[in-house]
């Protein structure tokens, strides 16, 4: 396709996006934050994991502290003493990889028994969507609790445990789209040729199921994100080696009722920013794919 | 109609059978409860006495059909850390949970509507648009965080409000309740506020989506036509008319409330259920872990159970669908 080709369904679609200055910004800020996690070993003044960097006459000071490593802590330090900004950059990447990597595996999973339940009809459809109803009926943070209550801690488990709470999402969404699709003549067209089926559920239900998928999928990134914070905050996410951002609000929480409020409500602030900046961005996209809003 | 019944009724009892099967599993069977139970220095006799005292020698299945027999006879076993019957603990920290929920549903039911509906009626005033703002706020910002805000505003900052606990309770029926004090609900004003936030914003989506549609419809118009006053209109027939998606989140909300309630009980150090389901992961108390996951899958599968039946009543075509 060339440059010139204005009619090209993304750049029709980038164009009606930005026409949202809202969702535009956003879209930057989730860019920016991306960035600053991805390169906070090359931003930020101190290595929160080296404990030999650590000091703690330099825990728990203001602000504007200047501490022994002679540098001014911008957003003040945490109880172990670590440099607050330092230690909310790499919580964002923690946040985010964590994200990112429990919606791709919820996105493929659900994306898979969705379309092989709305593929293969029968029984096997009735199963397996009355499970995945009834699993959407339970609150996604339920399911979550109990399951890393059940695995216990660690990074992998934490993601299969999100995995596990986010996925029924995915299959429904991937059903719905592809049982629509199934009915439609071309595909029984297909399915009449000596083609594989499942060559006929890639090539022509997938892609179809594409743009709601994409929708859900950014956001169940904020939601994975948004219960990996409220798991870690409770003290059943990731083990302690690792702060992200809801570890970090969980250990500044104790000396909130003595007023050293930066300790939580700084990485609580980027936490949110991550949470709603996606969301608006997934608002939109949701928008522009929704044929009823259509000018 | 009967054959639903007994249809939903038999598959609801297949998702209790399940559930059992997952937590035992889960419970029992993956972690290794002897390591829990007896302890290390224990001499090679004991530790075999002990096994087979708690029938753990047995097959998996036979462990199962015991652990089964006694949850139908309501016999959770003994917590290892309270030394109580856990059905008695449960039901001794419910009225705690219950009295959050219902309160924080209640409100935000109300305070939703409310604001939905002027939200729906005048959607291009600039308070809708705040109500909206505040909306998506609710459903994107972490119910955690909210708490954080509420303890650092009006407790710490303010000095206004109590930042944890039930504070005086007073006893009725047997039971004790905070919301009868006025210290009790000063307590719990925050965690009430907290845990009514996220579903203060799906009431107003909505009552305003539902106002927004029904404001267009002919039973408006002809209810202005015969010169009812706007009041009136929005009082007697609008409301009617928004209230069954409304009331159908209302008991579905109850449910997840509830589950919701762990994370709000847990900022505010209220004794609730939730606070003691945390308290009993943290230090591996089985058996109230598998109290509480039963408990719940039955309280979810109730709630569904009778959503699908009064749906079923009120439509003949889900009747129809079904059976």
């Amino acid at each position: 396709m060339s440059a010139s080709d204005t009619q090209s369904p993304l750049r029709l679609f980038w164009r009606e996006f930005s026409e949202n200055k809202f969702a535009v910004g956003s879209l930057v800020v989730v860019v920016l934050l991306a960035v600053v996690a991805f390169l906070a070993p090359l931003l930020v003044p101190q290595d929160p994991y080296n404990l030999e960097l650590l000091s703690l006459l330099d825990a728990r000071r203001p602000p504007g502290f200047v501490g022994s490593g002679g540098y001014v802590h911008v957003l003040g330090t945490d109880p172990q003493g670590r440099d607050l900004l330092s230690a909310i950059f790499y919580g964002l990447r923690i946040s985010i990889i964590i994200g990112l990597a429990a919606g791709a595996i919820a996105l493929v999973l659900g994306t898979i028994v969705g379309i092989f339940a709305a593929y293969a009809g029968g029984w096997i459809e009735t199963v397996l969507m009355r499970v995945i109803d009834l699993q959407l009926s339970f609150p996604a943070i339920l399911l979550a609790l109990v399951l890393v209550a059940l695995l216990g801690q660690g990074k992998g488990q934490l993601i299969a445990a999100l995995v596990a709470a986010q996925y029924a999402y995915f299959a429904r969404t991937a059903y719905g789209a592809a049982k629509a699709e199934r009915r439609k003549d071309y595909v029984e067209a297909a399915l009449a040729t000596p083609l594989a089926g499942y060559k006929v559920a890639v090539r022509h239900l997938l892609p179809n199921c594409m743009p709601p998928l994409i929708v859900v999928a950014t956001v169940q990134i904020a939601n994975a994100i948004s219960l990996e914070a409220t798991l870690s905050f409770l003290g059943l996410g990731l083990p302690v080696t690792e702060p992200s951002l809801g570890m970090l609000i969980s250990n500044g929480f104790p000396y909130m009722m003595s007023g050293r409020y930066w300790i939580s409500v700084f990485p609580g602030i980027a936490l949110i920013i991550l949470i709603v900046a996606i969301n608006v961005v997934g608002d939109q996209i949701r928008d522009q794919f929704n044929p009823r809003l259509r000018k | 109609m009967l054959g639903f019944v007994i249809q939903r009724l038999i598959q609801a009892s297949l998702v209790m059978a399940a559930m059992s099967v997952i937590v035992f599993v889960g419970v029992y069977a993956i972690g290794n409860p002897i390591e829990i139970i007896i302890p290390p220095e224990a001499t090679q006799e004991i530790r075999e006495a002990t096994i087979r005292s708690l029938g753990l020698d047995l097959p998996l299945w036979k462990q199962y059909f015991i652990f089964v027999g006694n949850l139908t006879e309501g016999d959770f076993g003994r917590s290892f850390i309270y030394n109580l019957p856990v059905l008695e603990l449960i039901l001794g920290r419910l009225p705690a949970t219950l009295e959050l929920v219902l309160i924080s549903v209640i409100s935000a039911t109300v305070g939703g509507v409310v604001l939905g509906i002027y939200a729906g009626y005048r959607p291009d005033s600039i308070i809708a648009k705040t109500i909206m703002a505040v909306s998506v706020l609710g459903f994107s910002v972490p119910s955690f965080w909210v708490g954080l805000i509420l303890i650092l505003t009006f407790a710490v900052n303010l000095g206004w409000l109590p930042a944890g606990g039930r504070g005086e309770t007073v006893s009725l029926f047997g039971v004790q309740w905070s919301f009868l004090t006025f210290d009790g609900l000063s307590h719990i004003v925050l965690p009430a506020l907290n845990l009514a936030f996220f579903k203060l914003a799906m009431m107003i989506r909505l009552a305003r989506a539902g106002t927004r549609e029904t404001m267009l419809t002919d039973t408006i118009k002809f209810a202005r036509a015969a010169g009812i006053s706007e009041g009136r209109i929005l009082r007697r027939h609008l409301l009617k008319l928004i209230s069954i998606p409304i009331i159908t989140v209302f008991g579905l909300e109850l449910g997840s409330t509830l589950a919701f309630a762990v994370v709000t009980e847990t900022i505010f150090s209220w004794p609730g259920v939730g606070k003691l389901i945390i308290d009993s992961i943290a230090v591996l108390d089985r058996p109230v872990m598998v109290a509480y996951l039963i408990l719940t899958a039955l309280l979810f599968v109730l709630i569904n159970l009778t959503v699908d039946l009064v749906f079923a009543f009120i439509d003949p075509r889900i009747r129809a669908k079904g059976a």
